[in-house]
C-alpha cells in the first residue's frame, strides 16, 4: 500500500508535465491542423535560453520567464518564418519541414552547447514529504502540479471566457467564416503557436530537473509519450489531453514501479493500439470531428 | 451616391476559363438590389470575390469610393462590407451567443457589443430562445437566421447575401426576407442579394441584375423582372 501511494503521487507529477506537453499538441493541432513534430526541440531550446538566464543570474525565476517568452517567441516565428510558406490543405509538407527543423535546432544546439547533459537545479527539494512513515510528493513534484494545474486555467480561461480565446477557437473551427467575421485569422494562427510552444516549453522546463540534466533531446521522450496522449485523449479535445495525460503519468509510473521500467513505453503503446483500434478519434473526442 | 462598385472584374478557378468575365456593376446606396440566374451563373463566384475570398484576375472594387481591391477578406469586412455566404456558415462549435458576438468584435466595445447583441436577439426571437445552444444543434432556418443576425451585428454598410433561402421551409424563408426588408429600410443598408429564389427576392428587391455565363443580361426594376415571362423563361428557368 505504502509503495502504492508513492508511485501514485509520483506518476501524478509526471501526469501533469505530460498533460501539459500533450495540451501544447493539441493547441497547434486546433490552431493550425498541423502535428508539430518539432515541438520537442523547440522547447530544448527554450530550455536553453532559460538555462543560460539562470545560469547568468542565479535566479530560476528569470530563467523560467524567459524560458516562456523565448518559447513563444520561437513558435511565432517558425509559424510566419516556415509554416505559414507551406502550401494548405496537404500535412505532408508540415510533417516534413517540421522533422527538418528538430534536426537544424538539435545539431544547432548541440554545436552551440555541447551533447552532454548539463544538470539543472531545480528551485524546490526533490525529498519527497513523509506522511505517516509512507512518502508522498516532493515539494518540487507539488510546484510541478501548482504550475500545470495554473497554467492549464490559465489557458482554460483564455479560450473560455475572454473575446481572443473566442476568436482563437472560431479561428480554429471555421478559418473562412471567420475570416468573413473581421477575425484576423493569420494573426491568431500565430498567437496559437506561440501559446503552444510556450506550454511545451514550461513542460521540459518541468521536466528537466527530474532527470538526467539538460542536453538537445532532453524532451524527446516526454514528446513521444505527450503524443501518445495527445492521440489517447484525443487531438482536438484540451480536456482529454489532461485527463489522458494524467492517466499515462500514473500508468507509466505504476509499471515502472510494479514491473520494470523498461514495460512503462511498451503499456503506453499498449494502450495508444487499444485506444486507436476502439475509438480512432481518441477518448475524448467530439462525434462530429473536422477533417480540415 | 454608389455604395458599392466594381468593374472589369474577372474571376476563374484553377487555369481554366474564367467564371466572371469583365463583370461591372454599381449599387446604389441604400438600395436593395436582386442578384439573379441559373445555377452555374456565377453568383456566388461574384459574391466570393467582392469578399476577398477568390482573387480577381482584374479589376477593382469600390466600397464608398475607398478602394477595397488589394484587401484582405478582414479588411474588407472591417471597412464595411459583409458576406453572408451560401449554406450553414454558423460556427457549429460555438453556442449562438458566442457566434453573435464574434460578429460584433471588432466593431463594438464590451457594452455596446451587448446592447447590439441584444438588439439582434429581438430581431431574431427564435434565436432569443436558443442562446446557449451550440450551433450543431440549430435548424437550418434558425442556422440562417443566425447567420444574417452575426452579419447585420456589425453594422455593415453594404450586406452580400448569397442565397439565404437554400433549403429553407418558404415561410422561414418568408421571415427571413422580411426581416431584411424591414432593417433595410430602418436603416439604409445597402444589400446585393443573390437568390434562385426568384419570387422571394423580387418582392424584397427594387432591382434586379441577371446574371448568365458570368455576364449581366438583365438589370431592371424588380417589377418589370418579375413582370417579364420571355426573360424569366430564358434565365430563370420558371
Amino acid at each position: 500500500m505504502d509503495r502504492f501511494v508513492f508511485l501514485f503521487s509520483a506518476g501524478l507529477a509526471r501526469g501533469a508535465v505530460l498533460a501539459l506537453f500533450a495540451l501544447s499538441l493539441v493547441i497547434v493541432w486546433r490552431a493550425a491542423r498541423v502535428v508539430n513534430f518539432a515541438q520537442a526541440a523547440m522547447a530544448a531550446a527554450a530550455v536553453y535560453a532559460a538555462f543560460a538566464v539562470t545560469a547568468a543570474t542565479g535566479s530560476y525565476w528569470a530563467g523560467l520567464l524567459t524560458g516562456l517568452a523565448s518559447g513563444a517567441l520561437l513558435g511565432a516565428a517558425v509559424e510566419r518564418g516556415l509554416m505559414r510558406r507551406l502550401p494548405a490543405h496537404a500535412p505532408l509538407p508540415g510533417i516534413i519541414v517540421a522533422i527538418g527543423l528538430v534536426m537544424v535546432l538539435q545539431a544547432g544546439l548541440a554545436i552551440a552547447f555541447g551533447p552532454e547533459h548539463r544538470p539543472m537545479h531545480p528551485p524546490f527539494s526533490e525529498r519527497p514529504f513523509i506522511i505517516g512513515g509512507v512518502p508522498v510528493l516532493s515539494p518540487y513534484d507539488l510546484f510541478t502540479l501548482v504550475a500545470a494545474a495554473a497554467v492549464m486555467g490559465g489557458l482554460a480561461l483564455l479560450f473560455g471566457r475572454t473575446s481572443l480565446g473566442l476568436q482563437l477557437r472560431a479561428a480554429a473551427f471555421a478559418p473562412e467564416t471567420s475570416r468573413l467575421l473581421g477575425v484576423r485569422v493569420p494573426r491568431m494562427v500565430t498567437l496559437g503557436w506561440a501559446l503552444a510552444v510556450a506550454t511545451a516549453a514550461l513542460a521540459a522546463l518541468l521536466l528537466v530537473p527530474t532527470e538526467l540534466g539538460l542536453n538537445p533531446h532532453a524532451a524527446d521522450l516526454l514528446f513521444v509519450n505527450a503524443f501518445a496522449v495527445a492521440v489517447i485523449g484525443g487531438l482536438d479535445s484540451p480536456a482529454g489531453a489532461l485527463l489522458a495525460g494524467i492517466g499515462v503519468g500514473l500508468l507509466v509510473s505504476l509499471v515502472t514501479g510494479y514491473a520494470s521500467a523498461a514495460a512503462a513505453p511498451l503499456a503506453v503503446l499498449a494502450l495508444l493500439t487499444l485506444v486507436l483500434l476502439v475509438r480512432p478519434g481518441g477518448v475524448f473526442s467530439a462525434k462530429e470531428a473536422r477533417t480540415a | 451616391m454608389s455604395a458599392l462598385v466594381f468593374h472589369d472584374l474577372t474571376v476563374g478557378y484553377g487555369g481554366g476559363a474564367p467564371v466572371i468575365d469583365g463583370l461591372g456593376l454599381e449599387v446604389a446606396e441604400g438600395s436593395v438590389v436582386a442578384l439573379l440566374g441559373a445555377n452555374g451563373a456565377g453568383k456566388t463566384t461574384l459574391l466570393r470575390a467582392l469578399a476577398g475570398l477568390e482573387p480577381a484576375r482584374s479589376g477593382r472594387v469600390l466600397l464608398g469610393g475607398r478602394d477595397l481591391t488589394r484587401m484582405s477578406t478582414e479588411d474588407r469586412v472591417r471597412s464595411g462590407l459583409s458576406l453572408v455566404p451560401e449554406g450553414r456558415s454558423v460556427v457549429v462549435e460555438l453556442t449562438v451567443d458566442e457566434n453573435l458576438r464574434l460578429g460584433g468584435l471588432w466593431r463594438h466595445r464590451a457594452r455596446a457589443r451587448k446592447a447590439a447583441v441584444e438588439e439582434m436577439y429581438a430581431l431574431f426571437p427564435p434565436l432569443d430562445r436558443r442562446r446557449h445552444a451550440a450551433g450543431h444543434t440549430l435548424s437550418g432556418g434558425e442556422r440562417q437566421m443566425l447567420a444574417l443576425a452575426r452579419a447585420l451585428l456589425a453594422r455593415p454598410e453594404v450586406l452580400l447575401l448569397d442565397e439565404p433561402s437554400l433549403g429553407l421551409a418558404p415561410q422561414a424563408t418568408a421571415q427571413l426576407l422580411g426581416v431584411l426588408r424591414a432593417t433595410a429600410a430602418r436603416t439604409g443598408l445597402t444589400v446585393l442579394l443573390a437568390e434562385q429564389n426568384v419570387t422571394g427576392a423580387l418582392s424584397v428587391a427594387r432591382r434586379g441584375v441577371v446574371l448568365a455565363l458570368g455576364a449581366v443580361v438583365a438589370d431592371r426594376p424588380a417589377a418589370d423582372l418579375a413582370a417579364d415571362p420571355a426573360l424569366r423563361h430564358a434565365y430563370l428557368g420558371f
